[in-house]
């Protein structure tokens, strides 16, 4: 059974039809990859998705489970999480702190008002033991505005991450880092765990075709081809709506 | 527990400890009962004060809610603390006193609800509205609250039938020393726990906040309702001391002048309210004696002039003079902010 | 209970000119002026002034309070207001309160506490019969004049290039910039036209509101009540609201005497639970 799914989902702003029939299948355990051009609604559908936006028709079942009418944070604990374009972070906080909630929160220890944090053994393990695995161990006592965006975004990875989901959605986790410190980034993508199922939104090619296993592509706001990357790099129409070649009728 | 889980969480253990600043705060605060004996009154109006401001913090400096409201929960414990020991219904002032705060409470989380939704603006017309309505309600009532002439006949029992309240203020001042010593605590302790460190996350940032599983509506009708006890608990000190509650506890003058304390001592960070009081209070008394009349002239003018400075930069400024007395008083490990600053100035 | 109802649209649009320059700076700077009521003050004190002492007619005092308002307007603009247009809302409501506290102190000292009235002409005193219905002539001079003033405005936003301009740049600052709009004059030009018009509302209202130095802050509510159920994307949602709240304000103190206001801030606050974006606002996020 597919981990997610969508049926027709559809989103309309006005008159403005952001996604339509969208008919999307993340199997589990997938690299599933969305590429589509700018602005063919692939972020409208991430924010349909984690409920950030109410759709205007369809459903979307999460392991089977309808999630269509959750608000986001009630669909993080049954197993989503995702990241954010521009970063989202809690820039007065700690990388420690940062980590710290997502983690207690899960635990369900995020609404203690009574003790004092850091006096839960099995949540500060936790915290450090994602810290380490996304290399923010030795800047976790930092204030998260002054880090450099490398290391921001790693952090919007780690927080993801630290919510333990079942399937994680990466909204361009490349953009805007720089050179240098893509590396270990990719390095982090490429090493999550085989029980996550990921479904990235990525423009970067490269990391698109070594990474995914299944790719969807998505043209104003519709879904266009679907298919296992050799068979969409191979497709001609895919070239034509990249490349903005006419498409012969 | 690795050798690094371990000193994170001895890290962050020291972090929540009582600065030495802190605890020379609070002695020097309760030494006032011995080195200020002719001045008792004043002293207790700027205690209750800054419990007020305290609940003010606890929404505007952690959860980023603005508030004109605050004095609905003021006024309402404190008309209900005024007749239940009126009507002898409840004598024990301590237990009227809690009794009015969980009152308070109760409001506070009813109108959670309308509080959470919609724009600053909305917020600042819903908060403003409802203490104007109780306003309105006090005054139609005047059968039962006294109206625009105040509620009368109040008679407060000794607290715990030992301490009676006399004209000279010294028990009513301990009295709300105490109380608001201990609802500091309580509020300090919720600022460190995991739910204070939702709340910032929740200022901070609260789109993301939901997307890492917080529940954000729920934590800030929490905070709010607790806000609210508190301000109830300051209004009912105001009453139980004074043996006297008017309309004027509803008023729009009262929430302006709590945000103005809140201003001048800065948000997010727990004593903000409590210095504010102390400042407004001086500042209060000393312009007075200058120009009884035209008081307001001069407090609109100190806003005025605390928003064209920056309270960037004045947050900068006691920042700086914090800083200071860090370097002084923490011989310890490094990156200690005091004064329960817990890592942000907060705005 | 038509005298109600008269009475009440009469008091509905004279909160309308009060509150729609307020409306249109929220909408257009996002920006929260609780100073607007010390504005109107302003003009009603201007037109007392003039007409009381120096014993100019009525109907010229009306546009001095008017012009002289503006100019103030323009002149607070240019140099106080421009320092807080960046901040949060938080600091602008307090620079505000601050400048609120610091008018009605300045009017208390030069003007004295009393409530001050205006002179009227002889012809718009007392009020004639229509149908059994009694009409008061001032409140007829008020709904002609808020009248006419409403379809101004309107057909300024719909039919002039500046309105477009306006409705551009409150729609969107940014692409109005990138459209070749100097949103800095359209600023200064509203800015000196909201003040303006509360202040002719404040010289037209003295009669019936009582002008003392507490104006800004006792009206100062009921001109955010209307913005706030208003909406401030539309001329005709403040209108609405406007009419809404003074038929609910005359209604409330005649049947139910004692709750006074009361009834205002309830309908308030049911309207911000149902709609908090306001009665009249554009759609707002979908969650």
């Amino acid at each position: 059974m597919p981990i997610l799914q969508t049926f027709q989902l559809e989103k309309r702003f006005g008159g403005i039809l952001a996604a339509q029939n969208v008919n999307l299948a993340v199997e589990p355990g997938a690299r599933h990859a969305l590429i589509g051009p700018n602005g063919a609604g692939k972020t409208t559908v991430i924010n349909l998705l984690t409920g950030v936006l109410r759709p205007s028709g369809g459903r979307i079942l999460l392991e089977g489970r309808d999630i269509t009418g959750l608000l986001p944070h009630q669909r993080v604990r049954l197993g989503m999480a995702r990241t954010f374009q521009i970063n989202q972070l809690f820039l007065d906080l700690t990388p420690l702190e940062s980590i710290g909630l997502v983690v207690s929160e899960r635990l369900g220890s995020g609404a203690d008002w009574w003790r004092l944090v850091g006096t839960k053994a099995a949540v500060t393990d936790e915290i450090v033991e994602i810290a380490e695995r996304f290399h923010l161990a030795d800047i976790m006592h930092e204030r998260t505005a002054i880090l450099p965006y490398g290391k921001q975004r790693l952090l919007e990875i780690a927080l993801a991450f630290a919510c333990r989901p079942r399937l994680l959605l990466l909204d361009e986790p490349a953009a805007g880092v720089p050179e240098a410190e893509r590396h270990e980034l990719l390095a982090t993508i490429e090493a999550l765990p085989k029980d996550v199922t990921v479904l990235l939104i990525e423009h970067d090619m490269d990391l698109v075709f070594s990474f995914a296993d299944r790719i969807s592509v998505l043209v104003n706001g519709a879904m266009f081809v679907d298919g296992a990357p050799d068979e969409v790099a191979r497709d001609p129409r895919v070239k034509a709506v990249y490349l903005g070649e006419e498409l012969s009728a | 527990m690795s050798a690094r889980a371990d000193e994170v969480a001895r890290y962050l253990k020291r972090r929540a400890r009582w600065s030495p600043l802190e605890i020379a705060f609070w002695i020097f605060a309760f030494a006032t009962i011995w080195l200020f004996p002719g001045k008792y009154l004043i002293l207790k109006d700027t205690a209750i004060l800054a419990l007020f401001a305290l609940s003010l913090d606890l929404i505007l400096g952690y959860a980023g809610i603005i508030s004109l409201g605050q004095a609905a929960f003021f006024g309402l414990a404190g008309y209900f603390s005024g007749l239940v020991a009126k009507y002898g219904f409840i004598d024990e002032p301590v237990i009227a006193l809690v009794c009015s705060g969980v009152v308070a409470a109760g409001l506070g989380f009813v109108t959670s609800f309308l509080v959470l939704r919609g724009s600053d603006l909305t917020r600042l017309m819903v908060t403003l509205g409802v203490s104007l309505m109780l306003g309105e309600l006090a005054n139609r009532y005047s059968n039962i609250t006294g109206g625009a002439d105040g509620l009368q006949g109040v008679e407060i029992a000794p607290v715990l039938g030992l301490f009676r309240f006399d004209l000279f203020g010294h028990n009513g001042y301990v009295y709300c020393l105490i109380v608001l010593f201990i609802c500091f605590v309580i509020a300090r302790r919720i600022i460190y726990s995991p739910f204070g460190l939702s709340l910032r996350s929740i200022k901070g940032n609260n789109l993301r906040a939901a997307a890492i599983g917080i529940p954000v509506k729920w934590r800030l009708v929490a905070i709010y309702t607790v806000a609210a006890g508190f301000a109830g608990i300051a209004g009912a000190l105001l009453t139980q001391t004074t043996a006297f509650c008017s309309l004027d506890v509803f008023s729009f003058e009262r929430s302006a002048d709590l945000l103005l304390v809140l201003i001048i001592g800065g948000t997010g960070y727990l004593y903000g309210g409590l210095i504010g009081a102390v400042i407004y209070k001086f500042l209060q008394d000393w312009i007075a004696n200058l120009t009884p009349q035209y008081w307001q002239f001069w407090i609109g003018l100190v806003l005025v002039v605390i928003v064209l400075i920056g309270r960037e930069r004045m947050a900068g400024w006691i920042g700086a003079v914090r800083a200071f007395f860090n370097r002084l008083g923490a011989r310890f490990a490094p990156r200690l902010p005091a004064l329960g600053g817990a890592g942000s100035e907060g705005h | 209970m038509l005298t109600i109802l008269y009475d009440g649209i009469a008091y509905g649009m004279l909160l309308f000119v009060l509150a729609c320059g307020l409306s249109v700076t929220l909408g257009l700077m996002n920006f929260i002026n609780l100073a607007h009521g010390a504005f109107a003050m302003a003009g009603g004190y201007c037109t007392v002034i003039v007409v009381n002492r120096f014993g100019v007619p009525f109907a010229l005092g009306l546009p001095i309070a008017f012009l002289v308002t503006a100019l103030l307007g323009g002149i607070f603009e240019r140099t106080l207001y421009v320092h807080v247009y960046a901040r949060s809302h938080l600091d602008q409501v307090l620079f505000t309160i601050g400048l609120v506290f610091m008018a009605v102190a300045a009017v208390d000292y030069t003007m004295g506490s009393s409530q001050q009235f205006v002179q009227i002409p002889e012809a718009l005193q007392g009020q004639f019969e229509v149908a059994g219905v009694g009409i008061g002539k001032y409140r007829l001079l008020i709904i002609v004049i808020c009248g006419l003033l409403t379809v101004a405005l309107q057909l300024i936003l719909a039919k002039t290039r500046f309105g477009s301009r306006l409705r551009a740049a409150v729609d969107d600052q940014r692409v109005a910039r990138g459209l070749g709009i100097n949103v800095g004059v359209v600023f200064g030009i509203t800015f000196a036209f909201g003040p303006g018009l509360a202040g002719l509302g404040g010289a037209l209202g003295a009669e019936i509101l009582g002008l003392d130095p507490t104006f800004p802050l006792k009206y100062m509510i009921y001109f955010l009540i209307v913005v706030t159920v208003g909406g401030t994307s539309s001329i005709t949602g403040p209108f609405f609201a406007s009419i809404l709240l003074g038929i609910g304000d005359v209604a409330g103190k005649y049947y139910v005497p004692k709750l006074g206001a009361f009834v205002i801030y309830a309908i308030m606050i049911i309207v911000l639970i149902w709609r908090p974006q306001g009665l009249f606002a554009r759609g707002a996020v979908s969650r």
